[in-house]
């Protein structure tokens, strides 16, 4: 059974616009096989598997199915070649009981028979030595309990490639091994199991193979056997670039702001901030780095007000009474009342940062409406703004009257970047602030960032570029699943040493 | 005088079962459909003029009259209007995507007018004294009920004597049940109500269950306004009479939790309690009408108690009233 190809891509390329997702990426997993696929945020690992079960369509290359060239055009093309992909974000009903999710959309023989049903799915949970309960409802469930009726809903409609996107991302160490214990079986059973991961351990334990993409290009396939974390690391990240970002020396660094100890558990009950301590000066920039989805959305949340801690201390230095001020447990409102000028480009713009129904004007006085003495709207000093934002940053926009969600995304950034920085903070947060944006709109912003860091003001910014990460930042302080893995100086530290830290899921002291 | 009470009760729970079970199908399909009154209204006002064309084809002679035509016409007619109505509403919310409360309310709005503009017209035509007009040859035929009912005393009275339509709702409520719950269309039908994206990924036709579950549930409406016309009102129309029975429907869904099966129960005692002023003795014209507020206090302590309660299986289908746009993510 092994090493005979179950599929085979041959020099796929596939473009959205201008971005290049895949570019000439070549891929081969065998059957009795598990190939892992690592790359960073955005190296085009989930375009690729997307392609392979049906959501997108490749621009180029070829697809091979057992050695027959195949065309997957949609999601049931894919299932009539076998193929199941297990999404991060589950599509599942939650009224519904797990049987009653893997039957649906089916249409078999004997007609609609939910008993029968249930007894195949036990039968697959003890071939595989799954644990699952057909007749639980999915809204009681734990999300590896989820995870698993996922995967039996992909093997109950018979497919023997089987793709995972960053199944772990979401299940504890115990619930992992007991999932890698599954996924070994259906090796041993011959089936081709391709897993996305950014966890190098992981992928060490597990596979047989890795294939490493690095933004959207293929670096190579190694056999896990041979390799190890640091040939790992230097595939995924690969050498320093050099974007020649200006970096100015920090002026009379002072704490302004502390993070003492946060833990933080959100909605879903799982811990995403893990006894996190940091501290960041007045007049530089502090890096944040991690995987996406590593508690950096918490951690600015927190400090803003819009997340409750269950434990620790935020610690603000006020330089105009030099007070010391504790955050946690306020609200926005009352920390802008204790004269902290707390500035915060959020990561969803259009979610949280800006009302994209609302033009520009009306946009900048969602930060100014308190201000003002009579019962109607001020609109002057409003206007003005937008009207110097929209000069200074070079914003294209039809007028100052146009809805901001019709302008484009690097337009958008500028305008809510504008906004926050013209309320002069002290504390300045950017969570992705160049994302989706080109080449000369990053650099708009990280002069922006540059100069707020001149003025004294202490900016936090949180990327995914290592490359600009390191040029741009004083500091970096990584951060790998809740946990600060390690903080690091910016102009010594390397990518690979950055990269290692970001994987790393255990330790990790201040530096 | 309590078996004339429950039976009373009965007939006037009918439309409301009608009502309430087309809108249950509805919103199964994740559309609030706030069009139901209206689509009543019309479904009532198309068997009036399938009855009204087919007594002048006969020469409004009850002699001429064929039984099986004379419901057979009012029958289609009505639902030819009411899912015409449905249509209208499930292209601009499913198709267009509009928002659905203003896209019922508009049909609401639209069907009444249309009701009004026919009933006015027809009322017209026969130059009636009277604000109404009266079809109660077609009438006897759909109020026709069992020969023996009356003789089993009342036993009969409560469940034989009545019309035809009022077991079709019954049977129509317990098979809405029976699919929704134990086939593979129900089970379609219900997750593209939960979780659309989920029922287009496992290869349901999302747009066609919406499409669907909307018309067969604006025709199963368009029955009780029917219904209401020819057995309750004994084929009398007049504009307006059919009151705010629409609404109720509507809230009843709330009160069934989305059941069909509960739906009878509900509407029975909506029913009973909108009569229960006539029976209970001594009470003046403000207290009647505090006495005909009692199905929607019901309803509000419903909804109360399920909120409190929050079992899952007892909300309303998730993405109701959300359109649902496939390559929004």
């Amino acid at each position: 059974m092994a090493n005979q190809a179950a599929i085979e891509l041959k020099n796929i390329t596939k473009t959205f616009g201008s971005v290049v997702a895949n570019k000439n990426v070549n891929l081969t997993a065998n059957r009795g096989e598990i190939l892992s696929i690592l790359g960073e945020n955005g190296s085009g690992k989930t375009t690729l598997m997307n392609m392979i079960s049906g959501i997108y369509f490749p621009d180029e290359g070829e697809i091979f199915i057992d050695g027959q060239p195949a065309v997957i055009a949609s999601p049931k093309d894919a299932f009539d070649y076998k193929i199941g992909m297990i999404h991060q974000h589950f599509k599942l009903v939650d009224v519904f009981s797990a049987a009653e999710n893997i039957i649906l959309g089916l249409k078999e023989k004997e007609g609609y028979n939910l008993k029968a049903a249930e007894a195949r799915i036990s039968a697959i949970c003890e071939q595989y030595g799954f644990e699952l309960d057909p007749k639980k409802k999915i809204y009681t469930m734990a999300v590896s309990e989820k995870q698993t009726v996922e995967i039996i809903k992909v093997l109950y409609r018979g497919a023997d490639i089987l793709i995972l996107d960053e199944p772990t991302a979401v299940l504890t160490p115990q619930e992992t091994q007991k999932l890698f214990a599954v996924l070994r079986k259906m090796r041993d059973d011959g089936k081709s199991i391709i897993i996305i991961t950014h966890k190098l351990h992981e992928v060490l334990s597990l596979s047989d193979r890795v294939a490493v993409l690095r933004k959207g290009e293929y670096v190579g396939t190694v056999e896990t056997a041979k390799t190890n974390e640091s040939e790992l690391t230097e595939m995924m990240v690969g050498k320093k670039i050099s974007l020649n970002i200006e970096r100015s020396e920090p002026k009379d660094p002072q704490v302004r702001l502390e993070v003492h100890h946060v833990d933080c558990t959100n909605r879903e009950g799982s811990l995403v901030l893990d006894d996190v301590s940091f501290h960041v000066n007045a007049g530089e920039i502090l890096g944040v780095a991690g995987i996406a989805g590593s508690g950096q959305r918490e951690l600015l949340e927190v400090i803003a007000g819009l997340q409750k801690t269950d434990s620790g201390a935020v610690l603000y230095h006020n330089p105009k009474t030099g007070n010391v001020d504790l955050l946690q447990g306020k609200t926005p409102l009352q920390i802008r009342e204790l004269g902290v000028r707390l500035s915060f480009v959020p990561e969803d713009r259009l979610g949280m940062g800006l009302v994209g129904n609302m033009d520009i004007t009306d946009n900048m006085m969602l930060r100014s409406y308190r201000k003002g003495h009579s019962a109607f709207l001020e609109r002057r000093a409003p206007k003005d703004l937008a009207e110097h934002i929209i000069d200074e940053l070079e914003v294209v926009t039809p007028g100052i009257t146009t809805p901001v969600r019709r302008l484009s995304g690097g337009n958008v950034q500028k305008v809510l970047v504008g906004r926050e920085i013209a309320a002069a903070p002290t504390v300045l947060m950017a969570a992705y602030p160049v994302r989706g944006l080109d080449i000369n709109s990053s650099y708009t912003i990280y002069n922006l960032l540059n100069q707020q860091k001149e003025k004294g003001v202490a900016v936090i910014f949180v990327g995914e570029d290592l490359d600009v990460l390191l040029e741009l930042c004083d500091r970096i302080l990584v951060i790998g699943g809740g946990k600060v893995t390690g903080i690091v100086d910016g102009r010594t530290a390397t990518k690979e040493q950055v990269g290692l830290l970001m994987t790393k899921t255990e330790g990790g002291a201040e530096q | 005088m309590i078996v004339e009470f429950i039976s009373r009760a009965i007939l006037l729970s009918i439309p409301l079962l009608y009502g309430s079970v087309g809108e249950i199908l509805t919103e199964k399909s994740g559309h609030l459909n706030l069009g139901i009154p209206g689509i009543m209204y019309s479904g009532a006002i198309g068997g009036v003029i399938g009855a009204f064309l087919y007594e002048n084809a006969c020469g409004n002679d009850l002699a001429n009259m064929n039984p099986f035509l004379a419901i057979l016409i009012p029958l289609i007619c009505s639902i030819l209007f009411s899912v015409f109505m449905g249509l209208i509403y499930s292209f601009m919310t499913v198709t267009l995507r509009a928002n659905q409360n203003v896209t019922g309310l508009a049909i609401t709005t639209f069907g009444i007018g249309l009701g009004n503009f026919f009933g006015g017209s027809l009322i017209k035509l026969v130059d009636s004294d009277l604000p109404s007009i009266a079809l109660t040859k077609t009438s006897k035929f759909f109020k026709a009920e069992l020969p023996f009912a009356d003789d089993l005393g009342w036993f009969g009275e409560i469940f034989l004597s009545h019309d035809f339509l009022a077991y079709l709702a019954i049977a129509i409520a317990l098979a809405a049940s029976f699919v929704l719950s134990k086939t593979r269309i129900g089970l379609n039908l219900r997750s593209v109500g939960e979780n659309p994206a989920t029922a287009d990924a496992a290869g349901i036709n999302v747009t066609r269950y919406k499409y669907l579950a909307t018309c067969i549930g604006s025709a199963v409406a368009g029955l009780g306004g029917l219904q209401y016309v020819m057995a309750y009102a004994d084929g009398v129309w007049s504009n307006n009479a059919f009151g705010d029975r629409g609404w109720m429907a509507i809230a009843l869904v709330i009160f069934a939790l989305w059941k069909p099966s509960m739906a009878i129960v509900g509407s029975f005692l909506f029913g009973a309690l909108c009569n229960a002023n006539n029976y209970v003795q001594g009470l003046g014209a403000e207290t009647q009408e505090l006495f005909k507020m009692l199905p929607y206090v019901v309803t509000i302590v419903v909804l109360i108690i399920t909120s409190m309660r929050k079992k899952r299986e007892h909300q309303p289908p998730e993405s109701l009233g959300l359109p649902y746009f496939r390559e929004e993510r």
